[in-house]
This record gives C-alpha cells, structure tokens and sequence, in this order.
C-alpha cells in the first residue's frame, strides 16, 4: 500500500515539477508548485504509519505555508499582470545582472 | 597628592581615558549644534590634561607593563579585557591624546556640513587608536584596530575633497585585506594555545609561550605582517596613503599620518617580533624587510620631489619616514628601536603640523597646487615661519626633533647593517631634495599669482592649533632626554629578550627565555 | 639704555673676570663665562628675531642689540684666550651643561670644550663677527628686512661658536647644520628674486652631502670606540685603531667628505660661487671669514684620527692643493667683483686643506686666521664698491641690478671716489697675495714650506704656482676695479662717493688685522726678523698628539725644500716672485681698456673655458642631475602609478570586477532556467547520494 502511494507521490511530483519547467503561464507554474507540495504531502501520509503522528503533523504544516505562499504569490502575479498586462514569464527578466 | 599618585598607578586610568572620547563622541550626538564643537573641544582638552600626568607617572626604567588589569571578558574563549602601557606604548599613547583637541581646532573652521557625525566619529576613532595602544589580549587588539578603521573610513569618505570615494573604498580595502589575514593568524594561535596548554586564552603574554613550529610560524609571521606593513605604509603597499591624504580632511590627515600609521610599527614591535621570533629575525625576513625600508626612505623620496600637490608630496614624505622607522625597528638594536619610537613621535608632531599648516593654505586658497603659491613670505610672514620650521623639523636639522630619532636610528643600526646604514643616511641628502624646493616655491620667490596677494596672517584660532606643534618641535629637539628615558628601557629589554628567544638552542632553553618574556611585563 | 640693575651685573661680571684671570696665573685655566659667549649671540636673535615680527620699522634698537651682542661675546673670548695664554700647556676644559641623548652606551652632553684650539676660532669669529656686524649697520641700513637680517646674523655665530666649542661630534653637528641654515637664509635673504632662493636651496643641499659624511663618520666612530666625545675619541684612537687600516680611513674619508661640502672643496665646491647672490657682509662673514673654514677645523680637531689615517691624508692634501690651483685659474677670467673673491676663496681654502693634509695643522689655522680678515676685508671692499656703484646708478636714474653694479668692467677709476676702500683693499690684496710683511705672507709661507718639508714635491709645486696665480688675479681685480679710466657715464661718476664711517671703519679696523694677525708666528728661518713662534707654542697642546703620530710613522719633517733651499729662502724667492707678478699684471692691465658689460663680448678659447667655469655646473646638470630628475620622475610616473597603482592595485580591482561580470552572465532573470538549474542540482546531489 505504501509503495503504491508513494510512487503515486513520485508520479505527481515529477508532473509538477515538469510543469514548472515546460509552462511559461505565471498561474500554471504556481498550480504545478501547488502539485509538487502535494504530491510531497501524500508520501508524508502514506509514510505516518511508520514514523508516527510526526509526518502527519508535517502536512499540516506544509499547507499552512502553502496556503500564506498562495496568498502572496497570486497577489504578485496580479501585480504583475496590472503592470504587463501578460503573466508570461519569459518576459520578467528584471532579476538579472 | 597621594590621592593623584594611587590614581595614575592605579589600573584604572588608561581605561577612562580609552573610553572617555567615545563616550564622549556618542554624546556629540545629542548636544545641541552652538554647543557641539565646544563640547568636543573640551572632551578633547579634559582628555589631554587628564592623560598629562601619565607622563611623569611612568615609571621610568621599569620594563613590566603599568597600569596594568586584566579581567575576564569571554572567558568561555578565554577572552579578557586586558590593557597596560609600557615604553614602546606610552608615548604614542600620549601623542594620540596630545594631537585630539588639536585635531577639534582643525575642524573648527574646516568642516561645516554633518559636523555632529563629525565630531562624534573623530572622538570614536581616538578611542580606537587608544585601544590599539594598550590592549594585551589579541582578540581585543583586533576589535580596537578595526574599531579605528569605520570612522576613518566615513572621515576620508564624507568630509573628503574630491575623489575622497575612491580615497576611502582604497583606504578600507588595503587596510581590511591586511587585517584579515591577521584575523586568521589570530585564530590560529588560539588554537595553538588551547592544543598546547589546554586552556583556552587569547591574551598576549600567554601567546609569548607558545612553541610554535618553524614552517607555521613563518607564515603566522607573513599574516600579520602583511596587515602591518600596509598600515605603516611599506614599500610597495604605501598606495593608499597618498590618495588617503589628499582627500581627506585635514584633522582627518593629521590623525592619519600622526598616529595612525604608527599603529603599524607598534604592531611590529608588540605583536609580530615577540610573537614570532624566529620568523621575524630570520636573516633573510631582516634583509627583506630593511631593503623594503630603504626603498621607502629614497623612492618614497624621489617620488616626493616630483609631486606638484603639497598633501601628496607631505605624503610622500611620510611614507621616507616611516622608512626611517622600519630600518630601525628591524635592525632590532635597543637604541634603533628606541630610536624608531621616538621617531614616531616626532614624525607624528612635525608631519601633523605640514599638514596643518597645509590646511592653513587650502582655506585660504582652495588649493594644494604648489605652482598656485610662491613669495608667501612678504604677505603672510607668520605662517611661514611656522611652514619653515616645521620642514625643517621634518628633515632632521639637528636642534629639532627629527635629528635626534634619526640620529639614534642611525646609530643604532650601523652598529648591525653599517651598509643599510650607509644607504638610509643618503635620505638625508633627498629630504632636503624634496623639502626645500617646496619651500622656496611656496615661501620665496616672487608673488607671481595676484590672489596671493590678499592673503591673511594666522589668526588667533591658528596660532593656538600651530604653536603647541613648533613648541613640541623645539623641545624635543633641545632636550629629548626625557623622551628617551620612557622609551629607552622597553627598547632595549625587547631587543635583547627576543635575541635571547632565537639564541637558546634547545626547547627547554626556549621556554625558559619566554618565561622571562612574558613573566617581566606582568604588573609585580 | 643702561638701567640702573645692568651696571651691578657689569661690576660682578668684572670682579669674576679679574678672579678667574687671578685663578689663571695660580694654575690650571678656568674659563671665564664660556656659557655666556654662545648665549649672548642667541639672545640677540630672539630679541632682532621679535622685533623683525613686530616691529620691523624700529631699526635704533637693533643696531645696538645686533653688533653689541657680539661685542660682549667677542670680549669675552679675548678674554679667555688672554687667560688661557697666560697658562703653559692648559689642559683642556669641558662644560657640561646638560645630558642631551643618553640611552645605552651612547651618551652625548650639551657639553663645551674649551680649549687652545677652540677658544682661538672663537675669538677669530667673534672679533670678526663683530666688525662685520657694525660694517651691516652702514651696509644694510635701508633695506626693509634690516632687523630680520640681523636675527639672522647673530643666530648664525650663535651655531658657529656651537660648532667651534662643541666638546663632541653629535653637538658640533648641530652648529654645522645650524651655519648652514644660516648661510641658506642669508644667501636667499632677498627671496623675492627667484634665482637667489634657489643659490640658497644649492648650498643647503650640497651641503647636506657633505653632513651624509659627517653622520657616516660619527656612526662609524661610535661603532668602533662606543663614544662620540671629542676627549674620548682622541684618547682611544691610537689605541683603538690600526695605522692606516681601513676603519679609520674610512671614518676620515667620510669627515673629509663632510668638509668638501662646508668648505667648499672640489668635488662639491659648486655652491660658494652662487652663494655670492647673499648681501656681501654675509659673504665676508659666512662664505670667506667663518663656516666655510669650519671643515678645516674639523680636519685639525680631528687631527689625531687623520694623522692615524696616512692615504686620507694624501686625499686631503691632494684635493686642497687641486682645488686651490683649479679656482684659482677660474678666478682669473670673472668679471663679478664678488666671484672673483668668491673663488679666491675656494683656492685659499684649498691652501689650508694642503696645509693640515700634509700634517701641518697650525700652518692651516694660522692661515685660517689671517685669511679671515684679508678675505673679509677684500669682501667688505667690494662691497662698498657695490653699495657705492648701487647709490650711483640708483641717483643717475639708471637701472641698478647685479649684473649692473657687480661687473668689473662698469667700473674703473674708483680710486679717487672711494679713496678709503681704495686704500685698504691694497692692504687686503697684498695680503692675499702673500707680500711681505702682510699676514699672508707668513701663514701662506708657512703651508708652502709644510709642504714641501712633507716631501710633497708636486703639491708643494702646485702651491707655489697657485700663490704666483692668486697674485695675478688679485692685481687684475685691483686695476679693473680701482684703477685706469671710470668705465661709467658721466652722470653716474657724479654720484659715487665714498661709504659711511661704520662701513670705512670698519675696513680699517679689518686692515690693521691684515697686516698684523700675521705676526703671531714668525718662523725662525727668516732672516733679519726675531723669531716669535707664539701661535705654533700657544697651539701646541691641540696638535701635541696628532703630531707625535705622524713623526713616528713619516719621521720628521724635512729641512729643506725638494729642489734644495732652506724656508728662509724660498720665503724670499715667493715674496719677489709675487711682488713681480703683481709689478707685470699691474703694468699689462691698466692701459687695457675695458668695454662696459653691456657692450663686451664673451670671451672665448682657453680664456672662454675659464670664463665658463670649466662648465662644471653643466657637467653637473647634464651628467648628474638631470638623470636624477629622470629617476624621480620614472619612480613617481611609471612605478608609482603605472606599476603599482595602476597595475597591482587598481590591476586588481578589475580583475575582480571582470570576473564577477562573467559569472553575473548566469543571472539571465527567466525563472524557468534557475528553475532548470534548481532541478539539474538536485538531480546531480541524489546521484552522488545514490551513488
């Protein structure tokens, strides 16, 4: 059962992290970083068994700072979208030398 | 009196008078503007009568440290706060406080914008000076000596001329390179110590004992040497002294060359020789290091007899000096360090003043271009008086100050290196090279540029800045006994103990002779 | 004002004067107020040197102060020699007055040694000095800097008698750098002509060429006998050195080179001639009469250390009688009234470097002596002459400058208009010719004879060639000045007269001394004359010991001259020969006629290579001091801020900026490659993990 889970984890990860690569969409980057997370929370449940109450309380934790990165994350990309008109980030370049 | 006696024997009056100008400093901060510079002059003067006495309460002939505490301060890393004087110290200690309330005359009509920063980082700086002057812990050394190096920084870099960023960033980088490395060295020798003796200490006199091998000891010596030698400023590292003073404001100059620079011999005298003796005496680092000496006192004096800008070519002059000091410091007799110390001082009195008095010029004129100047003599005879004194203090005419430490340098290196000697001597012939020109191109000649023409004497404000320097000048000259008699005893102490470290052939013999070392300079 | 408290002191200072002369007879000499000598010159330079600050106009109280100062100084150093002659074979006395340096084994005393030597240059500076003094009041009377120029003055025999009453090296060193000081600000006394300043700035730095030497000396002398006391230092010397070996030599060497550079000897003779742009009572003073015979009192202080010291001997006698031939010939073809003088001096310079390099040390103070008044006198002459010239031209309306009132041949004919200097400057001529009976001739006789009873042939040849040259000079210098047609317009003529009484008594007084100082040592070899050895006698405790060195390793002097001739007869043959020379030159030159300068043209061939002073200041410039400037200029330019500002340092700071540029090339801003980036690490730690 665990094993199973966690490749199920490993699989949506992988997606997320694709997603994050491939996509050029501000809001689909953040929805795949959003998929990573909980991809990372499933191992965590999946593995509580074992560890105990700790991995769960971990999950917890992790979508409270992913509910706050949310939060400040979308209000960036509105930011963003009101200055450019445009949430692709091939076109926020300012972070360079 | 008794009551004065305890007080100037007594621990605690080195620390008040290391503490007092950055307390006071800080306080600049919240005295209202009419009263600020008021308020710094008295801080200034208070310090300068209340350290007079240590001049007379110097127990002469003694070697151990006076004025002696150590108290703990980390003990967990056997760090302690732990200060005393001793003759190679007291009397830059005692320039240091001498030159403060000058250097707050100097500003008083030099610097108008920010003058509560000013104010508050000149007084801190003094402390920093101070702090390197007495500490006998390396970790507090090390605070002290980078304490020091911020507001020299924001001095040169905000109430600088011109190109006083670049000045400043030159300033802060050469001396932190420098420091830094010595920051390692530090480190290392802690570890030294805990690993030999099992105790954590960073205090001086227990580092004395170390048995430190020979390739490591080498480049411990090569760390803080190098720190040293850039603040001194040695040949080839002397760059960012003449930008440094170009830019910076006079006080600023002053302090700089008068006491700052000295920091690097004294720590060649308290901290590399001792420390690391067989290193340091090692014929090969001796004649490298006098060559680099030599180098300073003719290049550096070559390089000042071409300079058009005045603060450049007194910088310059600076760099010939401490020259002077660094043949004697490393020729190692008692008589040439004595000699060096004494140097230092009369350094400090005679190139403050050229810096000064170049300050006169500047506010006057608004230049350092000595081509702007010429037949200063007919107009503004006062200062020149003053301006040919002090250069010719400052070349070493017998009767003034710089004779005599030159002189007993000289001495006392001919009796070990009589070819350094011979080649050091000839910086006689090119101070007068550099220096004289200068004179007759500012003080005679005809007035040729029609601004000069309205000059303005000194005035009463000046005089009081200037006078106390030409006095200082003629009595060290006249009778520099008592200046010896301070310095004379450590000097010749060092010199021969250290000798006595490198002679003994064995490690038994070794240790014995550190004891001596560091048991002597602890308080009875 | 004489106040009432002044006359008390002068009463006390009377009955000590008359107690220490009564001491005297008793037994041993005690020096009467020897502090009192140096400090009455220093007070008076602090008082001239206040009034000169502020009150630069009050001229009365500073003609007092300045000459009267020297009076009581120059009183009491008759004083003490009168009492120190009175005594056989004093022992030197040292006073001690404070410790100056003192750390380890060095120990120097503010210390004065007073002894025959010493007190006999202290009153030669002194009495001159002082006549000097008095001429300036007439000399300088108008100009502007009057109480200055004597602060200056006095300040200057202040350092002077510190150097002659020195008791040890370091304190001696502080009166020869102190004169030269002096010198520097007296020849750029009028510094607002440029090229005056910079005589002044020449002499001071090749005389720091000479102190380099000096300060050589006294390290070595330290290094070797751990003292620097000039009563030490002789006392262990023959012990303590080898005879002739190399330390000693070198020690010499390097004093001698400390005297080329005061004195004025070749190779760094170069600034005397340009010292001439100083008011000429500070030439007679400084540059004839006191500082620069100062390296031939050296030289005979240090008589021992020389004496032990035989090829630094012959360096000196050698370098003296070359240098006295070489400005002598150069003497010949100027046309400045003062540097004609002003090489005289060098060559007679040269004559007493001859005399004490051949061991004969009085002979080189006794001519110190006398050429001390003869040469002041020739200065203060033409200086009367200048000052007489200046007034002319000044009244006439036409330009006075230098080159106007010091050229020799705008002159002529002024034996009519100055008949007092006329007079007296035949006296000094004749004097420096060395014609009987004037001063000259004995102590010039005296070297020339040394010499060659030193078994020097050809030095001893070279000084009598020099001596026929001097004469010739000398008379050249007589006749275009004084005698034949006035070479001026007739505007002008009119106005010449004759200098104040200060001045003109003062060469009196300065010509009686010409002719007598020279009878203090009559030799016994000449004819007709009583003998009166009082100076050889007088100075015999000085050179006692240097002189007992040398005749037990040369033996002594001979008694004849190399070609044959005793000293009674060669006296004679040179004092016919210069009287011819004079007699010839006199005739061949005053039917001459000059040009004015403005209208002469420069002489050329053998005469134009004298005229240009052998072109030694260019071989300086070309040869020495350009190359110099170029290493300075390449030192500050290139290494300076080429090679180590500009590459080492700053060098540094753009390699570093260049690399941080090439690794900010990472930072592209898309977040999708730190994205990548983010991956591929990850992905490359797990396989090292795996792994």
């Amino acid at each position: 059962m665990v094993t199973e889970a966690l490749i199920l984890s490993g699989l949506l990860f992988t997606i997320g992290a694709a997603g994050v690569l491939i996509r050029r969409n501000a809001i689909v980057m953040f929805m795949c970083i959003e998929l990573m997370l909980n991809a990372v929370n499933l191992s965590f449940i999946a593995i509580s068994r074992q560890v105990g109450v700790s991995a769960q309380l971990f999950v917890i934790f992790v979508m409270t700072v992913a509910a706050a990165e949310a939060a400040v994350g979308l209000a960036i990309i509105i930011s963003i979208f009101r200055h450019y008109s445009s949430v692709d980030v091939r076109n926020f370049r300012l972070l360079r030398w | 009196m008794s009551f004065l006696n305890d007080l100037y024997s007594g621990p605690w009056i080195v620390t008040f008078l290391v503490f007092f100008p950055g307390i006071a400093g800080l306080a600049c901060l919240f005295i209202p503007r009419g009263w600020l510079k008021r308020f710094a002059f008295s801080a200034g003067l208070i310090e300068f009568l209340v350290s007079l006495p240590m001049f007379w309460t110097f127990g002469i002939g003694r070697i151990e440290y006076q004025n002696y505490v150590s108290i703990p301060w980390i003990p967990d890393w056997g760090i302690s706060y732990a200060i005393g004087v001793d003759g190679i110290s007291i009397l830059l200690f005692l320039l240091t406080t001498f030159l403060l309330p000058i250097s707050v005359l100097v500003s008083w009509e030099q610097i108008d914008k920010r003058e509560r920063a000013y104010y508050a980082m000149l007084l801190v700086l003094v402390t920093g000076i101070l702090g390197v002057f007495v500490a006998l812990d390396l970790f507090l050394f090390y605070v002290f000596w980078e304490v020091m190096l911020v507001p020299m920084y924001f001095l040169i870099g905000v109430w600088g001329h011109e190109r006083r960023i670049y000045a400043a960033v030159k300033f802060f980088l050469f001396t932190a390179f420098g420091s830094l490395l010595m920051l390692v060295a530090i480190l290392v020798l802690f570890w030294l110590h805990l690993d030999q003796f099992g105790v954590a200490s960073m205090a001086y006199p227990a580092m004395l004992r170390l048995d430190i091998p020979g390739g490591l000891e080498f480049w411990l010596f090569v760390a803080f040497a190098l720190a040293f030698a850039i603040k001194v400023p040695m040949f080839p590292f002397h760059t960012w002294l003449p930008d440094a003073h170009v830019e910076a404001p006079t006080a600023g100059s002053v302090i700089l060359a008068a006491v700052l620079l000295k920091m690097g011999v004294y720590g060649f005298l308290r901290f590399a020789i001792p420390l690391f003796p067989n290193a340091a005496l090692d014929p090969r680092v001796v004649m490298t290091m006098l060559v680099l000496g030599l180098i300073g006192i003719t290049y550096a004096a070559w390089v000042a007899a071409m300079q058009p800008n005045l603060k450049k070519l007194i910088a310059y002059t600076s760099v010939a000096h401490l020259g002077f000091v660094m043949v004697g410091t490393f020729a190692f007799t008692g008589t040439s360090v004595a000699g060096g110390v004494l140097q230092m001082v009369n350094h400090g009195v005679s190139t403050g003043a050229l810096f000064i008095l170049a300050g006169f010029l500047y506010q006057r004129r608004h230049t350092y271009e000595i081509a702007q100047y010429g037949g200063l003599a007919k107009v503004i005879p006062v200062f020149c008086f003053a301006l040919v004194l002090t250069a010719l203090a400052s070349i070493g005419l017998p009767g003034l100050n710089g004779f005599v430490g030159e002189f007993l340098i000289l001495v006392g290196s001919f009796l070990r290196y009589p070819w350094v000697t011979l080649v050091a001597a000839t910086g006689v012939i090119f101070a007068a090279y550099y220096m004289l020109p200068m004179i007759r191109r500012v003080v005679w000649n005809d007035l040729t540029v029609e601004e000069n023409r309205s000059l303005i004497d000194l005035s009463r404000l000046e005089l009081a800045i200037i006078v106390p320097l030409l006095l200082m000048m003629v009595l060290m000259g006249v009778y520099p006994k008592p200046f010896i008699d301070r310095v004379a005893a450590s000097a010749n102490w060092l010199s021969e103990r250290v000798e006595l470290t490198i002679q003994a052939d064995t490690a038994d013999d070794a240790l014995a002779a550190a004891e001596v070392l560091e048991r002597s300079p602890r308080t009875p | 004002m004489v106040g009432p408290p002044v006359v008390p002191a002068l009463v006390a200072l009377a009955q000590e004067a008359a107690q220490s002369a009564e001491a005297a007879h008793q037994a041993a000499y005690v020096p009467f107020l020897p502090s009192w000598m140096i400090l009455l010159p220093f007070l008076g330079f602090l008082f001239n040197g206040a009034v000169g600050f502020f009150a630069p106009q009050q001229r009365k109280l500073v003609s007092v102060v300045g000459p009267g100062v020297l009076g009581l100084a120059a009183l009491i150093a008759v004083v003490n020699l009168v009492m120190l002659a009175g005594v056989h074979d004093a022992e030197a006395v040292i006073r001690s007055y404070f410790v100056w340096i003192d750390i380890g084994q060095l120990r120097i005393d503010a210390a004065l040694q007073l002894d025959q030597l010493s007190i006999l240059m202290a009153v030669v500076v002194t009495v001159v000095s002082f006549i000097i003094h008095v001429y300036s009041i007439g000399y300088m009377g108008a100009d502007p800097g009057y109480a200055r120029y004597f602060s200056y003055l006095n300040l200057f025999v202040f350092f002077m008698l510190v150097l002659v009453l020195a008791a040890n090296f370091p304190i001696m060193f502080i009166g020869w750098e102190g004169v030269g000081l002096c010198s520097y600000l007296l020849i750029g006394f009028w510094f607002t002509q440029g090229e005056k300043a910079e005589a002044g700035q020449k002499a001071f730095v090749v005389n720091r060429i000479g102190d380099f030497g000096f300060l050589m000396a006294m390290f070595a002398l330290y290094a070797y006998l751990g003292t620097l006391d000039f009563h030490t230092v002789f006392e262990m010397a023959p012990r303590a050195f080898e005879y002739g070996g190399a330390a000693v030599t070198l020690i010499t060497l390097f004093l001698f080179l400390g005297c080329t550079g005061k004195s004025a000897q070749i190779p760094l003779y170069v600034w005397l001639p340009d010292a001439m742009d100083g008011p000429t009572p500070v030439s007679a003073l400084i540059h004839a009469a006191t500082m620069v015979t100062a390296g031939v009192y050296l030289v005979a202080r240090s008589g021992v250390l020389f004496a032990l010291a035989p090829i630094s001997m012959n360096v000196v006698a050698v370098i003296g009688a070359v240098t006295a031939l070489f400005a002598g010939t150069i003497a010949v073809m100027q046309f400045d009234i003062k540097r004609v003088i002003a090489y005289s001096t060098i060559s007679q310079l040269g004559y007493m470097f001859l005399a004490v390099g051949v061991g004969a040390f009085t002979a080189g103070i006794f001519h110190l002596g006398t050429h001390a008044f003869f040469k002041a006198l020739l200065f203060m002459a033409s200086g009367a002459v200048i000052h007489a010239m200046h007034h002319a031209l000044e009244h006439a309306g036409e330009p006075a400058g230098e080159d106007m009132t010091q050229d020799m041949r705008n002159m002529g004919g002024l034996r009519s208009h100055l008949p007092t200097t006329f007079k007296t400057a035949w006296v000094a001529a004749l004097a420096l010719a060395g014609v009987f009976p004037f001063a000259g001739f004995f102590s010039k006789d005296e070297i020339i004879w040394s010499a060659g009873a030193a078994g020097q042939t050809v030095l001893w040849a070279i000084g009598i060639a020099t001596a026929l040259l001097t004469a010739g000079y000398i008379t050249r210098w007589l006749v275009m000045v004084f005698h034949g047609e006035n070479r001026m317009g007739r505007e002008v003529r009119g106005y010449l007269h004759e200098a104040p009484l200060v001045m003109t008594g003062a060469l009196v007084v300065l010509a009686i001394g010409s002719v007598v100082t020279g009878w203090v040592n009559i030799p016994e070899a000449l004819p007709l004359l009583p003998e009166f050895t009082w100076l050889h006698g007088f100075l015999h405790p000085s050179f006692e010991a240097a002189e007992h060195i040398l005749v037990e390793h040369l033996g002594e002097p001979a008694h004849a001259a190399p070609v044959g001739g005793g000293e009674g007869v060669w006296a004679i043959i040179s004092t016919v020969a210069a009287l011819a020379v004079i007699v010839i030159v006199f005739n061949a030159l005053r039917a001459k006629k000059y040009r004015p300068a403005a209208e002469a043209v420069e002489p050329s061939g053998p005469a134009g290579l004298l005229y240009h002073k052998y072109y030694v200041d260019e071989v300086y410039e070309t040869l020495i001091l350009r190359p110099f400037r170029g290493i300075c200029r390449f030192s500050w330019r290139v290494i300076d801020q080429v090679v180590i500002d500009g590459v080492a340092v700053n060098g540094t700071a753009y390699a570093t900026r260049f690399f941080g540029w090439i690794v900010s090339r990472l930072q592209t801003g898309q977040v999708g490659t730190y994205a990548l980036i983010v991956v591929l690490g990850v992905l490359v730690f797990l396989g090292f993990v795996t792994l």
